[in-house]
């Protein structure tokens, strides 16, 4: 059993059996995750290099989490510490990671396409941990693992992504990713935030954050990137609470069990309301723990090719 | 070590069906006898077809004793020592060992024993879940070639076999019937 790539770069035309490969191989390195000894040997030997261009704690701590309970070694280079300060462009550290023998790159970057530009610069395997606004594929598996657990299966599911999809990478992976699954996905936010091409993606789209809460079992939503505020996409993050923040009032109308996703870091009181992110609505943690377990299964199985060139 | 059932020459019926339940039946009675009954034993079997064959051992001790005693599954796929030489993964599959292995007996259970690698994976994994006080290893099959110093506590049968040959235990719960074959071993296998 291996995937079809040796990189994991996006969802976008991944084959429907490499996601259930990687879906059912996560699942397994759950049980590991809840043993006494939470680890096994499986990548002694094998170094990973955690190379994060753009601020994240998370994402870089489960990574990290997961290259550890595989045994591998792992070297972290964030952009405040690397040369990429002092100028070095992405080849050239492409070129440094190939000298010092590595086997996996893990790569963040705020350019889309730094992870492809890598992969074919490097014989080391490639996990994109998030281009740009392009795709955020580790986090869209651990999506729908989480909805996979909990519904038993994604086909036919309805999950609406809800929120600032323009500059979104995790919209994107999980429209991929979803869709390829046989789920259905909808996209729900401020005209300013839906992007224009969101339109041939031939999904339904609503500006009205309690149609989308009507036609959905699910609702991802995502951060307002505060950062991006200045350039007003929508009058005031006050109001965009009134408008589009989800609320237990707003649930409790609509009168039918929703789940409630969010990819985090949340700001409570403007996109999810402070109680529901707690509640029995929400799998927001068991998204954390099912990160761990689709990046140990993403690496697994990445790694198998390495040997052989 | 057993898990291919490809097409290949069969050479001897080394156990039949009969065979296969009067060894299971014995095995029973030995762990029961060196163990002194069922007190802190519990059983692991390995995947694949340690595991049902753990059951049988486990179903055939309730008849004889009456008793229940704890059965879990062990995947060692991630313990393997050939991980770094193989072209692609194996899949991975579920480790279910639902209860402390602390301070038990554990009996470890495989079809065949041949290099002793499988075993030495499946130890280092079941430290991995706790400090049991003892580990005995029960096998069908003892084809011997051992790679490692390592050796079964409970032997179904011996067979002395050469590197060209493979011992093919098949169990009704995975091919379907229930028998051990003695099979001339596929080129690229070795």
């Amino acid at each position: 059993m291996s995937l079809s790539s040796r990189h994991l770069l996006g969802l976008q035309g991944v084959p429907r059996e490499d996601i259930q490969l990687i879906l059912d191989t996560a699942q397994t390195f759950k049980e590991v995750l809840q043993r006494p000894i939470p680890k096994v040997p499986t990548l002694r030997g094998k170094t990973v290099v955690n190379l994060f261009f753009e601020p994240s704690t998370r994402t870089r701590i489960s990574f990290e989490l997961a290259e550890k309970r595989l045994s591998a070694d792992t070297v972290n280079f964030t952009a405040s510490s690397s040369s990429v300060l002092k100028g070095e462009t992405l080849r050239d550290t492409a070129r440094n990671i190939e000298a010092m023998k590595v086997d996996i790159v893990v790569i963040r970057h705020s350019a889309a396409g730094a992870p492809h530009f890598l992969s074919r610069h490097v014989r080391a395997n490639v996990i994109n941990a998030g281009d740009g606004r392009h795709e955020h594929p580790t986090q869209a598996l651990l999506d729908m693992m989480t909805l996979r657990e909990k519904f038993g299966t994604l086909e036919g599911l309805r999950v609406a992504i809800v929120g600032d999809i323009a500059n979104s990478r995790v919209a994107r992976s999980n429209l991929y990713g979803l869709r390829t699954m046989g789920a259905e996905v909808a996209l729900c936010g401020p005209r300013t935030l839906i992007p224009a091409e969101a339109e041939l993606w031939g999904v339904p789209i609503f500006y009205d954050v309690d149609q989308a809460i009507a036609w959905a079992d699910v609702l991802n939503v995502l951060r307002i990137q505060r950062e991006r505020q200045a350039r007003g996409y929508f009058p005031s993050l006050r109001e965009y609470h009134m408008r589009w923040g989800i609320t237990r009032k707003r649930l409790e109308k609509a009168g039918k069990p929703i789940v409630i996703m969010h990819p985090g870091p949340i700001n409570r009181g403007i996109e999810l309301d402070s109680d529901l992110a707690d509640s029995e609505f929400s799998v927001i943690l068991d998204q954390v723990t099912n990160g761990v377990a689709v990046r140990m299964a993403v690496l697994y199985l990445l790694s198998g090719e390495t040997s052989v060139d | 070590m057993g898990t291919e059932t490809m097409r290949a020459k069969v050479k001897a019926l080394l156990i039949d069906e009969k065979g296969l339940d009067r060894t299971i039946t014995r095995l029973a009675h030995e762990i029961l006898e060196r163990n002194k009954g069922t007190q802190d034993l519990v059983f692991v079997g390995i995947r694949t077809r340690g595991a049902p064959l753990a059951q049988r051992i486990v179903d055939k001790i309730r008849e004889i004793e009456g008793v229940a005693v704890p059965l879990g599954t062990l995947d060692i796929t991630l313990y393997r020592d050939d991980f770094r030489r193989r072209l692609k993964q194996p899949k991975v599959q579920r480790t279910d060992i639902p209860f402390s292995i602390d301070d038990k007996n554990v009996i470890l259970v495989d079809d065949v024993l041949y290099t002793g690698r499988t075993t030495r994976a499946a130890l280092d994994a079941l430290m991995d879940f706790g400090r049991p006080a003892r580990i005995q290893l029960a096998v069908l099959v003892d084809r011997g070639h051992r790679e490692l110093p390592i050796r079964a506590d409970f032997v179904g049968k011996n067979i002395p076999t050469s590197i060209g040959e493979e011992v093919q235990v098949h169990l009704k719960e995975v091919d379907g019937e229930d028998c051990v074959l003695l099979v001339e071993a596929p080129e690229e296998g070795r």
